[in-house]
Protein backbone atom coordinates (compact mmCIF):
# COMPACT_ATOMS: atom_id res chain seq x y z
CA UNK A 1 0.00 0.00 0.00
CA UNK A 2 0.80 3.30 -1.29
CA UNK A 3 0.93 4.94 2.24
CA UNK A 4 3.13 2.19 4.03
CA UNK A 5 5.62 2.98 1.43
CA UNK A 6 5.67 6.47 2.27
CA UNK A 7 5.55 5.70 6.13
CA UNK A 8 8.97 3.90 5.73
CA UNK A 9 10.42 5.73 2.34
CA UNK A 10 9.99 9.12 3.14
CA UNK A 11 9.54 9.46 7.37
CA UNK A 12 11.92 11.52 9.58
CA UNK A 13 15.32 10.10 9.87
CA UNK A 14 15.73 7.42 12.46
CA UNK A 15 17.45 8.23 15.82
CA UNK A 16 21.10 7.61 17.10
CA UNK A 17 20.39 3.56 17.73
CA UNK A 18 18.35 3.43 14.14
CA UNK A 19 14.94 3.48 15.65
CA UNK A 20 12.08 6.00 15.50
CA UNK A 21 10.94 7.71 18.22
CA UNK A 22 7.76 7.28 19.52
CA UNK A 23 6.42 11.31 18.73
CA UNK A 24 7.96 10.65 15.37
CA UNK A 25 5.65 7.67 14.19
CA UNK A 26 2.65 9.68 16.08
CA UNK A 27 3.05 12.46 14.55
CA UNK A 28 3.73 10.82 10.45
CA UNK A 29 0.59 8.85 11.36
CA UNK A 30 -1.31 11.94 11.97
CA UNK A 31 0.03 13.54 8.71
CA UNK A 32 -1.08 10.40 6.70
CA UNK A 33 -4.43 9.96 8.17
CA UNK A 34 -5.20 13.89 8.01
CA UNK A 35 -4.30 13.92 4.38
CA UNK A 36 -6.08 10.60 3.56
CA UNK A 37 -9.23 11.51 4.67
CA UNK A 38 -12.02 14.22 3.91
CA UNK A 39 -14.44 14.82 5.98
CA UNK A 40 -17.06 11.71 6.30
CA UNK A 41 -20.48 10.98 7.56
CA UNK A 42 -20.46 8.33 9.70
CA UNK A 43 -23.31 6.25 11.38
CA UNK A 44 -22.90 4.45 14.83
CA UNK A 45 -24.30 3.83 18.46
CA UNK A 46 -22.68 6.41 20.83
CA UNK A 47 -21.09 4.61 23.90
CA UNK A 48 -18.60 5.87 26.87
CA UNK A 49 -20.11 9.66 26.60
CA UNK A 50 -18.39 11.98 28.75
CA UNK A 51 -18.71 16.00 29.28
CA UNK A 52 -15.97 17.02 30.53
CA UNK A 53 -15.65 20.40 32.69
CA UNK A 54 -14.09 22.20 29.35
CA UNK A 55 -17.50 21.27 27.90
CA UNK A 56 -15.39 19.22 25.22
CA UNK A 57 -17.83 15.92 24.69
CA UNK A 58 -15.58 12.57 24.71
CA UNK A 59 -17.43 9.02 23.87
CA UNK A 60 -17.34 6.53 21.34
CA UNK A 61 -18.95 5.10 18.20
CA UNK A 62 -19.30 1.93 17.65
CA UNK A 63 -21.47 -1.04 15.35
CA UNK A 64 -21.02 -4.85 15.52
CA UNK A 65 -17.90 -4.97 13.98
CA UNK A 66 -15.76 -2.15 15.29
CA UNK A 67 -15.96 1.44 17.33
CA UNK A 68 -13.94 4.34 17.27
CA UNK A 69 -13.18 6.79 19.62
CA UNK A 70 -14.42 10.62 19.06
CA UNK A 71 -14.22 14.41 20.53
CA UNK A 72 -16.66 16.70 19.91
CA UNK A 73 -15.23 20.22 20.76
CA UNK A 74 -17.81 22.66 22.55
CA UNK A 75 -17.74 25.06 19.92
CA UNK A 76 -19.31 22.36 17.70
CA UNK A 77 -21.42 20.87 20.38
CA UNK A 78 -23.07 24.07 21.00
CA UNK A 79 -25.12 23.59 18.22
CA UNK A 80 -25.92 20.18 19.40
CA UNK A 81 -29.92 20.39 20.88
CA UNK A 82 -29.08 18.33 23.72
CA UNK A 83 -26.26 15.65 24.94
CA UNK A 84 -26.73 12.19 23.48
CA UNK A 85 -27.28 9.08 25.41
CA UNK A 86 -25.16 6.17 25.27
CA UNK A 87 -26.77 3.43 23.22
CA UNK A 88 -28.39 6.24 21.02
CA UNK A 89 -27.79 6.14 17.10
CA UNK A 90 -26.60 8.87 15.35
CA UNK A 91 -24.90 10.08 12.13
CA UNK A 92 -21.70 12.19 12.98
CA UNK A 93 -19.43 14.01 10.20
CA UNK A 94 -16.00 14.47 11.26
CA UNK A 95 -12.61 13.74 10.12
CA UNK A 96 -10.51 10.88 11.39
CA UNK A 97 -6.96 12.00 12.52
CA UNK A 98 -4.58 10.76 15.07
CA UNK A 99 -4.59 12.28 18.96
CA UNK A 100 -0.44 12.19 19.01
CA UNK A 101 -0.13 12.21 23.11
CA UNK A 102 -2.01 9.15 22.81
CA UNK A 103 -1.32 7.53 19.60
CA UNK A 104 -4.89 7.07 19.45
CA UNK A 105 -6.80 6.76 16.16
CA UNK A 106 -10.11 9.04 16.35
CA UNK A 107 -12.48 11.37 14.72
CA UNK A 108 -13.50 15.01 15.43
CA UNK A 109 -16.51 15.06 15.04
CA UNK A 110 -18.23 18.83 13.63
CA UNK A 111 -21.60 17.94 13.62
CA UNK A 112 -24.11 15.20 15.12
CA UNK A 113 -27.70 14.43 13.88
CA UNK A 114 -30.32 11.90 15.16
CA UNK A 115 -30.88 8.93 12.56
CA UNK A 116 -34.58 9.27 13.42
CA UNK A 117 -36.82 10.45 9.81
CA UNK A 118 -35.71 14.00 10.94
CA UNK A 119 -31.83 12.97 11.11
CA UNK A 120 -31.82 11.10 7.46
CA UNK A 121 -33.19 14.33 5.70
CA UNK A 122 -31.41 16.54 7.47
CA UNK A 123 -28.01 14.02 6.57
CA UNK A 124 -29.38 14.16 3.16
CA UNK A 125 -29.64 18.18 3.38
CA UNK A 126 -26.16 18.86 5.03
CA UNK A 127 -24.89 16.39 1.82
CA UNK A 128 -26.79 18.31 -0.41
CA UNK A 129 -25.57 21.52 0.62
CA UNK A 130 -22.11 20.04 0.62
CA UNK A 131 -22.41 18.92 -2.96
CA UNK A 132 -23.64 22.46 -3.75
CA UNK A 133 -20.99 23.95 -2.17
CA UNK A 134 -18.22 22.09 -4.01
CA UNK A 135 -19.69 23.19 -7.28
CA UNK A 136 -19.47 26.64 -5.97
CA UNK A 137 -23.23 27.57 -6.34
CA UNK A 138 -23.32 28.30 -2.40
CA UNK A 139 -20.65 31.53 -3.52
CA UNK A 140 -22.55 34.81 -2.96
CA UNK A 141 -20.35 36.26 -5.18
CA UNK A 142 -23.04 33.97 -7.78
CA UNK A 143 -25.77 36.31 -6.30
CA UNK A 144 -26.72 38.92 -9.34
CA UNK A 145 -28.94 42.13 -8.72
CA UNK A 146 -32.61 42.05 -9.40
CA UNK A 147 -33.96 44.16 -12.43
CA UNK A 148 -35.30 47.64 -11.33
CA UNK A 149 -38.61 47.85 -13.40
CA UNK A 150 -39.01 44.65 -14.54
CA UNK A 151 -41.62 43.74 -17.57
CA UNK A 152 -41.92 40.28 -17.23
CA UNK A 153 -41.99 37.77 -14.22
CA UNK A 154 -42.28 33.74 -14.09
CA UNK A 155 -43.85 32.73 -10.79
CA UNK A 156 -43.34 28.72 -10.18
CA UNK A 157 -45.88 28.18 -7.56
CA UNK A 158 -48.62 26.17 -6.88
CA UNK A 159 -51.98 27.70 -8.48
CA UNK A 160 -54.04 26.97 -5.81
CA UNK A 161 -51.89 28.17 -2.87
CA UNK A 162 -52.47 31.10 -0.90
CA UNK A 163 -48.76 32.65 -1.62
CA UNK A 164 -50.08 32.99 -5.49
CA UNK A 165 -52.52 35.13 -4.28
CA UNK A 166 -50.42 37.26 -1.80
CA UNK A 167 -47.99 37.68 -4.71
CA UNK A 168 -50.64 38.94 -7.06
CA UNK A 169 -52.16 41.11 -4.39
CA UNK A 170 -48.94 42.71 -4.14
CA UNK A 171 -47.82 42.92 -7.39
CA UNK A 172 -50.74 44.53 -8.20
CA UNK A 173 -50.92 47.08 -5.82
CA UNK A 174 -47.38 47.85 -6.21
CA UNK A 175 -46.60 47.27 -10.19
CA UNK A 176 -49.38 46.22 -11.91
CA UNK A 177 -47.59 47.59 -15.47
CA UNK A 178 -46.31 43.68 -15.73
CA UNK A 179 -46.63 40.81 -17.44
CA UNK A 180 -47.33 37.47 -14.47
CA UNK A 181 -46.28 34.27 -16.37
CA UNK A 182 -47.49 31.69 -13.95
CA UNK A 183 -45.93 27.96 -14.37
CA UNK A 184 -48.31 26.01 -11.94
CA UNK A 185 -46.41 23.34 -10.02
CA UNK A 186 -47.19 20.98 -7.21
CA UNK A 187 -45.13 22.13 -4.19
CA UNK A 188 -45.01 19.24 -2.17
CA UNK A 189 -45.34 15.93 -2.08
CA UNK A 190 -45.37 12.86 -5.31
CA UNK A 191 -43.86 14.86 -8.09
CA UNK A 192 -43.64 18.25 -6.74
CA UNK A 193 -39.54 18.02 -7.50
CA UNK A 194 -39.93 16.56 -11.11
CA UNK A 195 -42.68 19.16 -11.92
CA UNK A 196 -40.61 22.44 -9.96
CA UNK A 197 -37.50 20.82 -12.17
CA UNK A 198 -39.66 21.15 -15.13
CA UNK A 199 -41.05 24.65 -14.45
CA UNK A 200 -37.63 25.97 -13.31
CA UNK A 201 -35.72 24.56 -16.28
CA UNK A 202 -39.04 26.42 -18.78
CA UNK A 203 -38.40 29.83 -17.24
CA UNK A 204 -35.59 29.84 -19.56
CA UNK A 205 -37.61 30.37 -22.35
CA UNK A 206 -39.78 32.60 -21.47
CA UNK A 207 -37.84 35.78 -21.65
CA UNK A 208 -38.68 36.74 -18.44
CA UNK A 209 -36.65 39.38 -16.73
CA UNK A 210 -37.01 37.73 -13.20
CA UNK A 211 -38.40 34.62 -11.59
CA UNK A 212 -39.83 33.78 -7.99
CA UNK A 213 -40.06 30.11 -6.75
CA UNK A 214 -41.45 29.27 -3.38
CA UNK A 215 -44.90 28.17 -1.62
CA UNK A 216 -46.37 29.95 1.96
CA UNK A 217 -45.64 27.96 5.02
CA UNK A 218 -45.93 24.27 6.11
CA UNK A 219 -44.58 21.80 7.66
CA UNK A 220 -41.11 20.78 7.60
CA UNK A 221 -41.90 17.52 5.70
CA UNK A 222 -44.33 19.96 3.43
CA UNK A 223 -41.52 22.62 2.73
CA UNK A 224 -39.17 19.25 2.11
CA UNK A 225 -38.95 19.55 -1.58
CA UNK A 226 -37.23 22.85 -1.43
CA UNK A 227 -34.30 20.95 -0.03
CA UNK A 228 -33.62 18.77 -2.70
CA UNK A 229 -30.52 18.93 -4.48
CA UNK A 230 -31.86 18.14 -7.88
CA UNK A 231 -34.78 21.64 -7.17
CA UNK A 232 -31.68 23.25 -6.14
CA UNK A 233 -29.67 22.92 -9.46
CA UNK A 234 -32.63 24.06 -10.97
CA UNK A 235 -32.80 27.11 -9.54
CA UNK A 236 -29.03 27.83 -9.42
CA UNK A 237 -28.96 26.96 -13.75
CA UNK A 238 -31.89 29.76 -14.26
CA UNK A 239 -30.57 32.14 -16.75
CA UNK A 240 -32.47 35.39 -14.77
CA UNK A 241 -32.28 36.63 -11.53
CA UNK A 242 -34.32 33.90 -9.24
CA UNK A 243 -35.98 34.68 -5.71
CA UNK A 244 -36.73 31.74 -3.05
CA UNK A 245 -39.72 32.19 -0.96
CA UNK A 246 -40.25 29.02 0.86
CA UNK A 247 -42.73 29.58 3.91
CA UNK A 248 -41.82 31.80 7.01
CA UNK A 249 -39.41 33.46 8.33
CA UNK A 250 -37.29 31.08 10.33
CA UNK A 251 -37.46 28.11 7.40
CA UNK A 252 -34.54 28.49 5.14
CA UNK A 253 -34.89 26.11 2.59
CA UNK A 254 -31.49 24.73 0.17
CA UNK A 255 -33.23 26.96 -2.55
CA UNK A 256 -32.77 29.67 -0.55
CA UNK A 257 -29.40 29.26 -0.65
CA UNK A 258 -28.90 29.31 -4.23
CA UNK A 259 -31.37 32.09 -5.25
CA UNK A 260 -29.77 35.49 -5.96
CA UNK A 261 -32.69 36.53 -3.09
CA UNK A 262 -33.95 35.08 0.01
CA UNK A 263 -37.43 35.88 0.78
CA UNK A 264 -38.75 35.21 3.88
CA UNK A 265 -42.53 35.19 2.74
CA UNK A 266 -44.12 34.78 -1.03
CA UNK A 267 -45.39 38.36 -0.24
CA UNK A 268 -41.74 39.25 0.62
CA UNK A 269 -40.56 38.00 -2.78
CA UNK A 270 -43.63 39.93 -4.55
CA UNK A 271 -42.52 43.53 -2.63
CA UNK A 272 -38.91 42.81 -3.52
CA UNK A 273 -39.73 42.09 -7.27
CA UNK A 274 -41.28 45.19 -8.60
CA UNK A 275 -40.51 48.59 -7.66
CA UNK A 276 -42.89 50.86 -6.31
CA UNK A 277 -45.20 52.90 -8.14
CA UNK A 278 -45.32 56.26 -6.15
CA UNK A 279 -41.67 56.55 -5.85
CA UNK A 280 -41.31 55.77 -9.89
CA UNK A 281 -44.28 58.70 -10.48
CA UNK A 282 -42.17 60.98 -8.49
CA UNK A 283 -39.18 59.74 -10.37
CA UNK A 284 -40.72 60.49 -13.56
CA UNK A 285 -42.69 63.98 -12.82
CA UNK A 286 -38.83 65.26 -11.66
CA UNK A 287 -37.95 64.07 -14.72
CA UNK A 288 -40.51 65.83 -16.29
CA UNK A 289 -39.57 69.17 -14.70
CA UNK A 290 -36.34 68.91 -15.93
CA UNK A 291 -37.73 68.00 -18.98
CA UNK A 292 -39.40 71.54 -19.47
CA UNK A 293 -36.75 73.61 -17.45
CA UNK A 294 -34.33 72.49 -20.42
CA UNK A 295 -36.51 73.53 -22.62
CA UNK A 296 -37.18 76.93 -20.53
CA UNK A 297 -33.46 77.81 -19.94
CA UNK A 298 -32.93 76.91 -24.35
CA UNK A 299 -35.87 79.59 -25.39
CA UNK A 300 -34.28 82.06 -22.23
CA UNK A 301 -30.52 81.70 -24.18
CA UNK A 302 -32.44 81.69 -27.71
CA UNK A 303 -34.17 85.43 -26.80
CA UNK A 304 -30.27 86.52 -25.49
CA UNK A 305 -29.20 85.49 -28.47
CA UNK A 306 -32.44 87.46 -30.71
CA UNK A 307 -31.43 90.31 -28.13
CA UNK A 308 -27.78 90.23 -29.57
CA UNK A 309 -29.12 90.35 -33.15
CA UNK A 310 -31.04 92.88 -32.90
CA UNK A 311 -28.48 94.68 -31.12
CA UNK A 312 -26.80 94.22 -34.14
CA UNK A 313 -29.02 94.64 -36.26
CA UNK A 314 -30.15 97.99 -35.38
CA UNK A 315 -26.29 99.25 -34.88
CA UNK A 316 -25.82 97.78 -38.83
CA UNK A 317 -29.18 100.15 -39.60
CA UNK A 318 -27.72 103.17 -37.79
CA UNK A 319 -24.58 103.03 -40.19
CA UNK A 320 -26.67 102.82 -43.07
CA UNK A 321 -28.41 105.92 -42.25
CA UNK A 322 -25.22 107.71 -41.16
CA UNK A 323 -24.13 106.97 -44.44
CA UNK A 324 -27.40 108.33 -45.99
CA UNK A 325 -27.17 111.56 -43.93
CA UNK A 326 -23.83 112.27 -45.31
CA UNK A 327 -25.16 111.50 -49.06
CA UNK A 328 -27.54 113.70 -48.11
CA UNK A 329 -26.00 116.92 -46.74
CA UNK A 330 -23.44 116.12 -49.77
CA UNK A 331 -26.16 115.95 -52.04
CA UNK A 332 -28.13 119.46 -50.36
CA UNK A 333 -24.90 121.05 -50.11
CA UNK A 334 -24.49 120.89 -54.02
CA UNK A 335 -28.04 122.05 -54.66
CA UNK A 336 -27.34 125.35 -52.48
CA UNK A 337 -24.57 125.73 -54.73
CA UNK A 338 -26.43 125.69 -57.47
CA UNK A 339 -29.41 127.98 -55.93
CA UNK A 340 -30.06 130.81 -57.64
CA UNK A 341 -30.40 132.90 -54.77
CA UNK A 342 -26.41 131.99 -54.39
CA UNK A 343 -26.55 134.30 -57.47
CA UNK A 344 -28.10 136.97 -55.88
CA UNK A 345 -25.46 136.64 -53.42
CA UNK A 346 -22.79 137.62 -55.69
CA UNK A 347 -24.94 141.29 -56.38
CA UNK A 348 -27.06 139.94 -59.10
CA UNK A 349 -30.98 140.99 -58.64
CA UNK A 350 -33.57 139.52 -60.52
CA UNK A 351 -36.63 142.19 -62.24
CA UNK A 352 -39.77 140.88 -62.50
CA UNK A 353 -43.28 142.26 -63.37
CA UNK A 354 -46.11 142.54 -61.34
CA UNK A 355 -46.94 139.27 -62.72
CA UNK A 356 -43.75 137.47 -61.05
CA UNK A 357 -42.29 137.20 -64.92
CA UNK A 358 -38.81 137.52 -65.14
CA UNK A 359 -37.46 140.64 -67.18
CA UNK A 360 -35.09 139.79 -69.50
CA UNK A 361 -34.98 142.37 -72.15
CA UNK A 362 -34.82 145.82 -72.54
CA UNK A 363 -38.27 145.39 -74.61
CA UNK A 364 -39.79 144.50 -71.19
CA UNK A 365 -39.25 147.58 -69.63
CA UNK A 366 -41.52 150.59 -70.75
CA UNK A 367 -40.92 153.57 -69.05
CA UNK A 368 -43.14 154.47 -66.53
CA UNK A 369 -43.80 150.75 -65.53
CA UNK A 370 -43.67 149.36 -62.44
CA UNK A 371 -41.63 146.16 -61.25
CA UNK A 372 -39.89 144.44 -58.80
CA UNK A 373 -36.02 143.55 -58.06
CA UNK A 374 -35.68 140.60 -56.27
CA UNK A 375 -32.18 140.78 -54.17
CA UNK A 376 -30.82 138.72 -51.64
CA UNK A 377 -32.84 139.73 -48.64
CA UNK A 378 -35.61 140.84 -50.31
CA UNK A 379 -37.96 142.52 -53.08
CA UNK A 380 -37.96 146.25 -54.04
CA UNK A 381 -40.29 148.12 -55.66
CA UNK A 382 -39.38 149.86 -59.10
CA UNK A 383 -40.37 152.02 -61.82
CA UNK A 384 -38.59 152.80 -65.06
CA UNK A 385 -37.30 155.79 -65.81
CA UNK A 386 -36.82 156.38 -69.34
CA UNK A 387 -35.32 155.50 -72.61
CA UNK A 388 -31.44 154.39 -72.78
CA UNK A 389 -31.19 153.56 -76.02
CA UNK B 1 -43.89 36.05 -27.33
CA UNK B 2 -43.84 40.44 -27.35
CA UNK B 3 -42.74 42.53 -24.51
CA UNK B 4 -44.58 45.61 -23.17
CA UNK B 5 -42.88 48.49 -23.48
CA UNK B 6 -40.47 48.71 -20.67
CA UNK B 7 -41.09 51.65 -18.09
CA UNK B 8 -36.78 51.32 -17.33
CA UNK B 9 -36.06 51.72 -20.93
CA UNK B 10 -38.24 55.01 -21.42
CA UNK B 11 -37.26 56.00 -18.17
CA UNK B 12 -33.44 55.37 -19.07
CA UNK B 13 -34.26 57.49 -22.15
CA UNK B 14 -36.10 60.47 -20.77
CA UNK B 15 -32.99 60.81 -18.53
CA UNK B 16 -30.67 60.50 -21.16
CA UNK B 17 -32.81 63.19 -23.30
CA UNK B 18 -32.92 65.34 -19.80
CA UNK B 19 -29.43 65.34 -19.62
CA UNK B 20 -28.57 66.17 -23.45
CA UNK B 21 -30.96 69.05 -23.19
CA UNK B 22 -29.56 70.54 -20.27
CA UNK B 23 -25.92 70.61 -21.96
CA UNK B 24 -26.00 73.80 -23.85
CA UNK B 25 -23.40 72.66 -25.95
CA UNK B 26 -26.45 71.02 -28.35
CA UNK B 27 -27.77 72.98 -31.15
CA UNK B 28 -31.28 74.58 -31.33
CA UNK B 29 -32.59 72.01 -33.67
CA UNK B 30 -31.43 68.96 -31.38
CA UNK B 31 -32.21 70.43 -28.69
CA UNK B 32 -36.11 71.03 -30.34
CA UNK B 33 -35.64 67.08 -31.76
CA UNK B 34 -35.05 65.72 -28.34
CA UNK B 35 -37.48 67.56 -26.32
CA UNK B 36 -40.07 65.87 -28.61
CA UNK B 37 -38.71 62.25 -27.72
CA UNK B 38 -38.55 63.25 -24.17
CA UNK B 39 -42.23 64.43 -24.24
CA UNK B 40 -42.88 60.67 -25.93
CA UNK B 41 -41.21 58.99 -23.73
CA UNK B 42 -42.44 60.72 -20.90
CA UNK B 43 -46.38 60.26 -22.23
CA UNK B 44 -45.73 56.13 -22.63
CA UNK B 45 -43.89 56.52 -19.11
CA UNK B 46 -46.67 57.99 -17.52
CA UNK B 47 -48.68 55.57 -19.63
CA UNK B 48 -46.93 52.60 -18.25
CA UNK B 49 -47.50 54.00 -14.35
CA UNK B 50 -51.49 54.49 -14.92
CA UNK B 51 -51.66 51.07 -15.56
CA UNK B 52 -54.03 49.33 -13.11
CA UNK B 53 -54.61 45.61 -14.53
CA UNK B 54 -51.74 43.02 -13.81
CA UNK B 55 -51.52 40.64 -16.82
CA UNK B 56 -51.08 36.86 -15.79
CA UNK B 57 -50.67 34.21 -18.15
CA UNK B 58 -50.65 30.62 -17.04
CA UNK B 59 -47.62 28.40 -19.00
CA UNK B 60 -49.36 25.45 -18.83
CA UNK B 61 -46.50 23.83 -20.88
CA UNK B 62 -44.93 23.23 -16.92
CA UNK B 63 -47.72 20.57 -16.03
CA UNK B 64 -46.75 18.87 -19.52
CA UNK B 65 -44.56 15.80 -20.05
CA UNK B 66 -43.08 17.02 -23.48
CA UNK B 67 -39.68 17.34 -21.73
CA UNK B 68 -37.99 14.22 -21.94
CA UNK B 69 -37.06 12.56 -18.19
CA UNK B 70 -33.40 13.28 -18.35
CA UNK B 71 -33.73 17.09 -18.26
CA UNK B 72 -34.42 16.61 -14.67
CA UNK B 73 -33.39 13.49 -13.41
CA UNK B 74 -30.16 13.72 -13.47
Amino acid sequence: MGGELDLFSSGPPSSSDGAWTVAQVTSRARQLIDAGFHPLWIKGEVTGFKQYRSGHWYFSLRDAEAQVRCVMWRTDNRRVSQPPEDGLQVFVEGRPTVWEERGEFRITVKRMLPTDAGGQWELQLQQAKAALERDGLLDPARRRPLPEFPTRIAIITSPDGAALHDMLTVIGRRWPAVEVLLLPTRVQGDGAERELCRALKLVNDLSADVAIVGRGGGSREDLWVFNSEKVARAVAAVEVPIISAVGHEEDVALTDLVADLRAPTPSAAAEAVVPDRGEAIRVVDMLARRLGGSLTSRTRLGRERLARTVDRLQGAMAGQIEQRTTRLAMVSARLDALSPLKVLERGFAVARNDKGEVLKSTKSFTPGSDFRLTVTDGDVRARVAGEDT
Amino acid sequence: MTKRPSFGAELERLEAIVRGLEDSEVDLDEALELFQEGVERLKNARTLLQETELTVKKVVKAADADLPDDDVDD
